[in-house]
Order: C-alpha cells, then structure tokens, then sequence
C-alpha cells in the first residue's frame, strides 16, 4: 500500500513536471501581454516533433546515445521551436496588436494558429503515430521497494532548473524587468525607451524554449508521438496555470505540481478515463470560488 | 457603428416574408417528394438549416453579448443524446426499457416534443456556463466555456449506456416510421420548419428589451448594471437561450445523420460554429444566416481535401481576423446593407431565400 502510494507520488512529480515546463510557457506569454496563447500547447507538440526529427538525425550521424547527444538536440529543438514562437507570434498576433482590435481576435487567432499546428502536422506527416528513439539508456534503480529510472529524475530536476533560471530571468535581469514593466502598464512603457516588440519576441521564445524542453522529455518518457497530443496537454496545463493564478510564476509552477498529483492519485484508485473529467471538473470548481487562482492577485477596474 | 439590431416591424410586412418562406419550404418540400431532388442537395439543405440554427445560436453570446462561447458543441452534443435517446425509448424496440412506448405512428405529433425535450435539456446543460459566468468574463469564461465542452464529451465517452465513444445509432427508425404514415421528407419539413422557428424567435427575442439588455452588456456590462439592467439574469437568459437552441439543432443533426458519437461534437464543432458567427459578423443575424449557408457550400466543396480542410478553415478565420474582423455584415442587418429587399418587408429580416 504504502509502496503504491510512494511510486505514485513519484510519478505525479514526474507528471507535474511536464505541466509545470508548460505551464510557466502560458504564465510567461499571458503576464506580458494579457493574451493566453492557445497554440502553446501546440508548440509543445510541435517542438516533440522537433526533438524527433534533431534526435534522429544526430543518432543516425553520431552512432549511439548519451548524453552529448541529449545536450545538442535539447540545444536545437529549443532553437527552433523558440523560432517557431517567434514566428507565430510576427506573422499571427503582432498586426492585430498593431491595428489595436479587440483582445477576443487575438485569442481566436491564437485557437486558430493551434489547429493549424495540428492538422498542419496530421496532413504533412500523416496519422501513423512515429516512435521516438532512445537518446539515453535507461537505468533503473532499486531504493528499497521503489522503481525509479533516471528519466523520471531528470524530468524532475529539469522542472526546477527551469523554474530557477525563469525566476533568475524575470526578476534579476533587464529584460526580466521590461516583462513586469509591461504586464504592469502596456502604455506608459514605451515612453520611457523600452523596445516592446523585442520584449514581447523574447517572452515567446523564452516561452517556447520552456515548452521544448518539456517537449523532448515528454517525447522520452512516452516514445509514442501524435499529432494531437498537444491539445490535451496544452489544455491541462493551461488548467495548472489557471489554478496557480495566471500571471504568476511562483502559482503556475506549483499548479503543475497540483494538477499532476489529482492526476496521477484519481488514475490510481478510479477508472483512468475519469482523469479528464476531473481535471476539468476541478477547474471549473476553481474559476467559481476563486476566480483568480490560489497565487493570483484580482485587478480592478476603472470606470 | 452603433446601429443596434432594427425592432422587428410586426403586421402585414411580418406576415409576408413568413408566406414567402413558407412558400418556399413548399417548393422544396413538393421537388424533394417527386424525386426532382436528390438525396444530396437535401442533405446539403439539411446541414444548412441545422447550421443557420446553430450559428445564429451562437451568435447570442458570441455576437449580441460579447462574450466568448467557444465550447458550443457541448450543448449541441447534449441536445442530441437527449433527443436521441427519448426518441428511440418513444417509439423504437430499444435496450433501455424494450418495447416502444407509444406506437410508431406517433412519431408524427411527438417528433418535435423529443426534439424540444433536447433543447430544453441542453438549456439546463448551459447553467453550467451560466453561473460561472457572473462573475467571470473573457478570458477566464472562454475556458470555462472550453472546460465544459470537454466535460459534456468526455462525460458522454464515460457512460456506457449510451454507448460511449461507441456512439448510438437507430433515430433514422423514427423517421421511417413517420414516413410509413405520410410518404413525405419528413426530416427535410421539420429541420426547415426549426430553422424559421429559431431564426425569428431569436429576431423576437434581440428585438424586444430583454435583448437590448443582452446587447448593453456587450458595450460596458459595469454601466449596464448602473443603468439598472440586471445583467446576471442576462447572462443566464442568453447562455441557455442560446444552448437550448443549440441542443435543438443537436437534436435535429442527430436524426438526420441516424448516428451520433461524442467525437462529432468536440472543440472542430464548436470551431465551426465561431467561425460561421465571425464570418457572418457578430450581432447579425442575417450575417449568421447567410454566413451558415456560404460556410455548408464551403465544407461540401472542401470535402476532397479531407483533413487539409481543418488547415483551410482555420486559415480563412486568421485572414478574417485580420483583414475583416467584423464579418462580412458586421453588425449590421441585410437591409441595411440592401435596401432593395424591403419590397418585403421594412426593418425586419430579409432571409427570405434561407430556408
């Protein structure tokens, strides 16, 4: 029992990870912009498929494993889908900005940008799910009753690197700064001499590299990729966020983590097909009780 | 810009178009039974109808109350379960309680009872976006709204009886039986006749002070509620107006395809919906009317493509957003746009050529 209950607490920090990687994506995008970006959990697919593609080519070129294979297609998956980011972000979400519409357009846009991601992917690959390969050997280790392979580890310790260096960024650094500065008064900033369209490109490629690095982990621990992976995961996420308050790094980490223990503990005890449900259900409890989310700070408004 | 939606001019005008419409549905009623036209077309103007239902059911929330609904198949999906399965314990050999419980030729009078049942069904379903949304607004009311389209769907997947991610088949026997009593495209009449029914109800509604409250809230909901409209009880009436409408067209779409599963009725579904609603223009309903039936041709000339169609249609809506983002009408009526058509009738609508 207690055994169970131990391996599945290591399996929803492993599975709260991925949530946490993506949803710190969401948190960075919305707290600069105010615009939740629907495609990013389509990026996280997309950028899955980059790690396929960057891995198998560096595996065919370089035989074998190992690490220095993980570094350099961790290194260029999160290029190019930080790439990616930014080119959604130019060609779909920056002339709306500029033409000053409605903030409901953007949204739909960025729904739009996501289906196009997806079945986009669906037309050009086809639907035959491709495996992806082994870049690591697996190595499991025995600490008592527990099973606990290296990956799991790795997940684990990448979540918190990442949320360090992201903490690192927004709060010690120059562009971090603008990032608040913008989220806090997106009109006054440029008068003071801040570039805001280089800050807002940055946020999105910080934002997309997040979710490539949750995006070739996840392709790791679950080899099987398919297009529509990253509707569901994206979706999850965006809840983890919702529930730490959106805007908030601190809450979006930790709603990750959240979001991934119910996960995990309701597939435990309950048929696995009740977790969405759940998961959903749970949001919608959070959005009535406390609109803003556990870290989240209300605003008001100015009539 | 602020050209809110013309009150509907009642009397002698009303009254024709209505006789036109009619007349129409006849034409096409008489063509359908003497063979004249195909299964096809008919089908093509079933999908238009159920789509002009849906649309402009939409576009309540979407159009006149600026919110953002994207979760609209959820309630379509609910309508037609409910309908679905009423239908088959009416008047079908089912797995629920075995023998019908009227017999067959009944389907005649309580086809539209099963059908408004859905309706009314989904109406409760849309409380679940209702309540959440008296306090919440945009960003946070478009999950809710997503959440609770996953939610119906994956409910529905969860429930076994109704045969899960299965699906449930057989409403076409209702059909059948209707037709054993009348050999008439009964399906073709009813869809029709739901369609004008919804269309002007919807006209009725937005034109009556109810529905300018529903459009206050569009334009400052804070100074709405100053100037003493009760916008908690507009929110309510509009979502489930609206998801009962869109339980209705669900109903309708489930019998006439005599197949339904939860996986036609996810987030595509609703996709279809927003994209018919900002393509007509949001609080138009002509717009929604005309966007319906442009969009159908749409979906039937891209069917070749298959799933490039799903990059297609979200491509038109991100030009839109970006060259057109009021829609073709945009806000306005036809008759604002074509005066002309007032040969008809003055200030009211002029989709006479719809249905």
């Amino acid at each position: 029992m207690w055994t169970t209950i131990l391996q599945n607490i290591f399996n929803a920090l492993q599975w709260g990870s991925f949530y946490s990687m993506i949803a710190l994506g969401y948190c960075l995008v919305y707290g600069v912009l105010r615009l939740i970006n629907f495609a990013h959990g389509d990026i996280f697919m997309a950028a899955c498929y980059f790690a396929f593609f960057i891995a198998t080519a560096l595996l065919l070129k370089i035989v074998g494993g190992g690490w220095l294979v993980f570094a350099l297609t961790l290194v260029f998956t999160m290029l190019v889908t930080a790439l990616l980011g930014i080119t959604i972000e130019r060609v779909a979400y920056r002339p709306l900005r500029r033409k000053g519409v409605n903030r409901l357009y953007v949204v739909i846009t960025a729904l739009m940008v996501g289906f196009i991601l997806e079945n986009g992917n669906l037309a050009i690959l086809g639907a035959s799910a491709l495996r992806f390969p082994d870049i690591l050997d697996k190595q499991i280790w025995q600490i008592g009753p527990l099973t606990i392979t290296n990956l799991k580890v790795l997940v684990i310790i990448a979540a918190f690197v990442v949320f360090g260096i992201l903490q690192f960024i927004v709060h010690k650094t120059t562009l971090g700064m603008a990032m608040q500065a913008i989220s806090y008064d997106k009109f006054a900033i440029p008068l003071m001499g801040i570039p805001v369209n280089r800050v807002i490109t940055f946020t999105f490629a910080l934002g997309s590299s997040l979710a490539a690095v949750a995006g070739i982990l996840f392709g790791m621990s679950y080899p099987v990729l398919d297009p529509y992976m990253g509707m569901i995961i994206g979706w999850k996420a965006f809840i983890a966020a919702v529930v730490g308050g959106i805007g908030n790094i601190k809450g979006a980490f930790i709603g990750g983590f959240i979001l991934g223990f119910i996960e995990i503990f309701i597939a435990a005890f309950f048929p696995s097909s009740f977790k969405d449900l759940v998961s959903f259900i749970i949001l919608l409890i959070i959005l009535v009780l406390k609109p803003t989310g556990f870290f989240g700070v209300a605003r008001s408004t100015k009539i | 810009m602020m050209a809110l939606v013309p009150g509907l001019n009642k009397g002698k005008n009303q009254t024709k178009l209505i006789i036109f419409i009619a007349v129409v549905m006849v034409i096409i009623v008489l063509l359908s039974s003497l063979g004249l036209i195909n299964q096809y077309i008919q089908s093509v103007i079933m999908s238009i109808c159920i789509n002009i239902i849906f649309a402009s059911s939409l576009n309540i929330v979407n159009g006149y109350m600026g919110e953002f609904s994207c979760g609209h198949a959820g309630f379509m999906a609910v309508g037609a379960y409910v309908s679905s399965v009423l239908s088959l314990i009416f008047f079908t050999e089912n797995k629920f309680i075995g023998n019908p419980l009227f017999p067959p030729q009944t389907a005649l009078f309580l086809f539209p009872v099963v059908i408004i049942a859905g309706g009314i069904a989904a109406a409760l379903a849309g409380l679940l976006v209702a309540i959440p949304s008296f306090k919440t607004r945009d960003d946070y009311l478009a999950i809710i709204t997503i959440a609770s389209n996953y939610i119906i769907t994956t409910a529905i997947n969860n429930i076994s009886a109704i045969g899960a991610s299965r699906g449930l088949m057989g409403m076409k026997s209702t059909m059948f039986a209707m037709n054993d009593v009348l050999p008439l495209p009964w399906m073709l009449i009813w869809i029709m006749v739901f369609a004008v029914i919804c269309v002007i109800a919807i006209k009725r509604l937005m034109g009556s002070v109810l529905g300018k409250g529903i459009s206050a809230i569009r334009y400052d909901e804070i100074s709405a509620e100053i100037m003493s409209v009760n916008t908690n009880q507009m929110k309510l009436l509009a979502f489930m107006f609206s998801s009962g409408l869109a339980g209705i067209a669900g109903g309708l779409f489930a019998h006439m395809l005599g197949f339904i599963n939860p996986g036609s009725f996810n987030i595509m579904k609703s996709t279809e919906g927003m994209v018919m609603v900002y393509l007509g223009g949001m609080g138009s309903l002509s717009g929604s009317v005309l966007s319906a039936i442009f969009f159908t041709f749409l979906l039937e000339l891209l069917r070749p493509l298959q799933i490039l169609k799903w990059v297609f249609i979200p491509l038109l809506l991100i030009l839109l957003m970006q060259f057109r983002p009021e829609g073709l009408m945009g806000n306005r009526e036809i008759l604002d746009v074509l005066p002309k058509l007032k040969l008809f009738n003055r200030g009211g609508k002029g989709n006479g050529k719809s249905a």
